[in-house]
């Protein structure tokens, strides 16, 4: 909870004058800022917020109490594999030999840390049965596009210039179709079958409309829905029959650690979400890295995306993480996550809606609450999650099912955890039916309630100054 | 439940189409704006743009979801409801009404013969 004064913004505490530090004597008497040449000079204040130390200690100490991560709680958040960041990685990535260095300085004065990305490229390109990797793009999204833009300089190469399409299923994270359009390339749905995973005969019939223009396929193994695409090399086959080339999502590698290799399937090129499946920090705790991996032959498209060499601290941390786990239990992994997804399922399936009732692999989808007479929908659920200490799951996405709630445990979580998950949901599930109102108004217990995400989107209110002006219009 | 008004075209997609003449007004359906939630934002195309069918036209964006809007007919457009930019929940309180999105002039309109009646919307609607 909020301590009420030290919980308001840092700008309602700010008084004029106020400062937490003590500058030594003025030594350059003589000179005055206005001496400066007008160019340099600020036109108007800075309008900083001016606090004593103590305040701003007590002001941010407060709000990380507002704050929940993986470190707080269970984080059940559906295809981000919330995994938790063991604190070895972060003792290694902290050491000076990693943390001193420049960028700039010469190759031979950091060979230790030119032998980290080595190592890390080539355990990466065991794990995923593909030639090399570059560690370069800075997360998934980033690796989508960096794999894009190396599946059209292969085609270019060759003088194949027709092929601008992408085909994606329907079931696909946003980020796919996304990618290909930045990348200028466009997007051609595929639909699912009834039991989620891709329909090849529309594939077929799709490959066969759009001859010669197709550049790749993307896919996600498992898909969104956590279930096993069973039909990929029959896909590669298609595609690559086609003369395009197999692109892999790996933002749910997880459950495939130790089982499978996407360059066993036939994929090209692939991207690894190394703050997903490589226990490096996630979200706002970021940053990320999506070194993307492609097949022999492809090595020569690899493109500079960003500045030196990415984001090293999160690549020694994942490299840390292998490591420390090593060759036999990195194969626990996958398995781990997938018994942990199923035992939730099962036992929560008689009071959610399981649309597709099969086998999952690290994550699956509910349709809501199996009784919809109530009213309380996936919102609902996610809002009541948070007065029980939870992380809500990924809500209404995929958009295949129009309540989807999501829920991914990762294999790190303990039997007592996931128990203890279960119960709150069955829990949720029984004041749906006894008391929907007070669900349909959570959360309760939080510092802030139900937020109305109407008006935020409509009317979003992100700085001090927008807020100052709201009060003054509704006063 | 969804309200179905008899005697539009609507199209898998859940777009309608509401004949008057030769122009065609467009909207989504009452089915989807329920599927979508509270629509914050509609992206709309301008006056006198072509559009086709099959291919989308703009977008809708709810707290849930952006979804595309795809043409159920082509034509030019002629008129866009404005009233959107300001006020997306119209689209929620009044679908088939104040809540249409373009109107235009059709220029194929044996097109419609492969859009759904309310009947049969309603029978694709209940096996979604």
């Amino acid at each position: 909870m909020n301590n009420r004064l030290y919980g308001n913004l840092i700008f309602e505490l700010s008084h004029p004058g106020r400062k937490g530090y003590s500058l030594p004597a003025n030594q350059f008497g003589s000179f005055s800022t206005s001496q400066l040449p007008e160019t340099l000079l600020r036109k108007k204040d800075a309008e900083l917020p001016e606090c004593d130390e103590l305040t701003v200690v007590r002001h941010y100490t407060n709000l990380s109490h507002n704050n929940f991560g993986v470190n707080d709680g269970f984080y059940p958040l559906g295809s981000c594999t919330m995994k938790y960041n063991p604190v070895i990685n972060e003792e290694i990535a902290a050491r000076p030999e990693f943390t001193a260095i420049h960028p700039l300085q010469p190759e031979y004065t950091c060979e230790g840390s030119s032998a980290v990305a080595a190592e890390l490229r080539r355990m990466l390109s065991e794990i995923t049965g593909l030639a090399d990797f570059t560690l370069n793009p800075m997360a998934g999204a980033h690796g989508e596009l960096t794999g894009l833009m190396i599946i059209r300089s292969y085609h270019e190469s060759r003088g194949d210039n027709a092929r601008t399409k992408v085909i994606i299923p329907d079931s696909a994270h946003g980020t796919n179709p996304a990618s290909a359009a930045v990348c200028g390339l466009e997007v051609v749905e595929v639909k699912s079958l009834a039991d989620g995973t891709v329909d090849v005969d529309d594939l077929r019939r799709l490959v066969a409309e759009n001859q010669g223009t197709i550049a790749a396929m993307m896919m996600t193994n498992p898909n969104t829905l956590g279930l096993f695409e069973r039909s990929i090399p029959e896909i590669a086959e298609l595609i690559h029959a086609e003369g395009g080339l197999m692109y892999y999502d790996g933002a749910n590698l997880n459950p495939m650690l130790g089982a499978c290799r996407p360059g066993d399937m036939g994929f090209d090129v692939m991207h690894i979400n190394l703050h997903k499946t490589f226990s490096t920090p996630h979200g706002g705790g970021g940053p990320g890295s999506g070194p993307v991996g492609v097949r022999s032959g492809l090595e020569q498209f690899f493109p500079t995306v960003g500045a030196f060499n990415g984001n090293f601290g999160v690549y020694i941390k994942a490299l840390v993480y292998i490591l420390t786990i090593g060759r036999e239990n990195i194969k626990m992994v996958g398995p781990l996550a997938t018994l942990n997804a199923n035992y939730i399922k099962e036992r929560l399936k008689d009071v959610y809606e399981l649309p597709i009732d099969s086998v999952c692999k690290h994550e699956f989808v509910f349709n809501g609450l199996k009784d919809k007479s109530t009213g309380v929908t996936t919102m609902d659920v996610a809002k009541r999650l948070l007065d029980y200490g939870y992380h809500a799951p990924t809500i209404y996405f995929p958009l295949l099912f129009h309540e989807s709630l999501m829920i991914e445990p990762t294999e790190n979580e303990s039997k007592e955890t996931i128990d203890g998950f279960i119960e709150v949901m069955r829990c949720i599930a029984e004041e749906a039916k006894e008391d929907p109102e007070m669900v349909k108004s959570a959360p309760h217990t939080t510092p802030i309630g139900r937020v109305d995400d109407v008006l935020a989107a409509k009317h979003p209110v992100v700085t001090y100054k927008q807020l100052i002006s709201c009060a003054d219009t509704n006063a | 439940m969804a309200k179905i008004e008899p005697g539009l075209y609507y199209s898998e997609s859940h777009e309608y189409v509401r004949v008057e003449g030769n122009i065609g007004i467009i909207g989504i359906s009452d089915y989807a704006q329920h599927a979508l939630g509270n629509v914050v934002y509609v992206d709309m195309p301008e006056t006198d743009d072509e559009i086709t069918a099959g291919e989308d036209f703009g977008a809708v964006e709810s707290v849930k979801a952006a979804s595309d809007l795809i043409a159920p007919v082509s034509g030019t457009v002629v008129e866009v409801n404005e009233a959107l930019e300001d006020q997306p929940e119209l689209i929620n309180q009044d679908a088939y009404g104040e809540g249409w999105i373009i109107k235009v002039e059709l220029s194929d309109k044996s097109e419609l013969d492969a859009l759904m009646d309310g009947a049969a919307y309603e029978e694709h609607c209940n096996n979604e």
